[in-house]
């Protein structure tokens, strides 16, 4: 799945600048991973995934940066406070909006075969002990 | 500065007109009558254009001679009375260097491009063009080294030394949560500019920032040392208190102290020290409760060679 199916998916927008084909990060999207508890995003193995989140400072961007998610995306039609934008624009890390619930947005997402997380096959973030 | 200059004077050496040149050339026929120019130049946005016969260059037409057949009655002709038919023009296989050095002494703003094995005419070139084409090439060469560098630029292969390492630090402020995590995202940016893989950068940038959330949160701040060895990446994280009372318990997944306004903003689940351990090959914690805390990751650099399936994925 492409980043601008997944947009088409969740009735989304971008937010500033839309990602080109040419970006590393425009390619495919591995998975999903649906938190407000950065915490457990940086858990799990976020590369190339897409973050879903209903939180929009900051640090969801870094988490993003650092864990090397392909997008985030904010849910209910929240938009990031202008901090978290800068920085995402800064890292160009690309940021949708969906008007969608968290909930259907997972939903929508599973239903057109978008992987779980840990089953994708994507290289681990961090090495299993 | 001096490089740059240096740069741009060997560009305009190597590169060949026609790399630069406009090549959808509008052009007007012998017959286009004068009347139609203006209409013309305003429409494409030019100020002269050549004038071209069965795919010939026989002349080249400005908007001063407009001016001039205007100031003259403009009365009816073809373009043909009125072109300079003393058309100076290049070759589009000449260097650059020419092109500069020939508007230069002519005074010209433009320039036809003739192919040499048709004489036909195949672009203009303009002082425009020039400039812009040497930007183009100078951000060219300025990706091209980018990406070397950051793909593959093994600082640790170009040392010639037994034993060497890079030093990194981080100072880290107490309660400044709107900063929380800037470090890790710095220290991320300068491995991968390092030259170190995506995936060991990776691992190094998540215990990091958890480490540094940690700072933030529970502390009054404190320091993120990373030292890089060529196969092994150590980083040390210390501060000056408050300490962890029961280290063991701080380990298990889902144990946390952190107050209610960090988890409101979407931390303190209890997943930063086991985190971290997941992503080190060795952890090392000392803590003594109101003296502080002292963390030590050691991990494993990745090396070259390894599959790298997510690479594609890694930000650069």
């Amino acid at each position: 799945m492409t980043l601008e199916e997944v947009r088409g998916t969740l009735d989304a927008e971008w937010l500033g600048r839309r990602p080109s084909r040419t970006d590393s990060i425009g390619a495919e999207v591995l998975s999903c991973h649906a938190s407000d508890l950065m915490s457990d995003v940086l858990t799990s193995r976020g590369a190339g995934s897409l973050l879903l989140t209903g939180l929009t400072n900051e640090q969801v961007v870094r988490v993003a940066v650092v864990s090397d998610f392909a997008a985030v995306c904010f849910v209910r039609g929240k938009r990031p406070q202008p901090e978290a934008a800068r920085l995402a624009e800064e890292s160009q890390v690309p940021l949708l909006v969906t008007p969608l619930s968290m909930y259907e947005s997972c939903g929508r997402l599973y239903t057109k075969g978008l992987p779980v997380g840990d089953k994708a096959k994507e290289a681990a973030s961090c090495r299993k002990k | 500065m001096p490089e740059e200059v240096t740069k741009i004077q060997e560009m305009v050496y190597e590169l060949l007109v026609r790399e630069v040149m406009t090549k959808e050339v509008i052009s007007v026929m012998p017959s286009t009558p004068m009347s139609d120019l203006r209409e013309i130049l305003r429409a494409k946005r030019i100020s002269g254009t050549p004038v071209v016969e069965d795919g010939a260059l026989v002349g080249m037409v400005s908007i001063e001679d407009f001016i001039k057949w205007l100031n003259d009655g403009g009365h009816a002709c073809p373009v043909a009375d009125r072109m300079t038919r003393d058309v100076r023009s290049i070759y589009d296989d000449e260097p650059l260097v020419q092109a500069v050095n020939r508007l230069e002494r002519l005074g010209f703003g433009r320039l036809p491009v003739v192919a040499r094995d048709t004489g036909r005419l195949v672009g203009v070139i303009t002082k425009g063009d020039i400039i812009r084409g040497l930007l183009r090439h100078l951000e060219v060469d300025y990706r091209t080294a980018e990406m070397r560098g950051a793909r593959s630029s093994h600082i640790f292969e170009d040392i010639q030394a037994d034993r060497s390492t890079v030093k990194l630090e981080y100072r880290v402020r107490g309660g400044d949560f709107s900063r929380g995590g800037a470090s890790a995202v710095k220290l991320k940016t300068t491995l991968l500019r390092l030259g170190v893989d995506p995936q060991t950068t990776r691992r190094a940038a998540v215990a990091t920032y958890e480490a540094e959330m940690n700072l933030i949160v529970f502390t009054q701040g404190g320091r993120i040392a990373v030292e890089l060895g060529a196969d092994t990446m150590r980083i040390e994280v210390e501060d000056q208190g408050p300490g962890i009372p029961d280290i063991e318990k701080a380990m298990q997944p889902g144990f946390s102290t952190a107050p209610d306004w960090v988890r409101e903003l979407g931390f303190g689940a209890g997943m930063g020290l086991p985190n971290i351990k997941k992503c080190s090959d060795r952890m090392r914690i000392d803590s003594a409760v109101g003296k502080g805390t002292r963390l030590e990751v050691e991990i494993l650099m990745e090396h070259q060679g390894e599959p790298e399936r997510d690479s594609a994925q890694a930000r650069a």
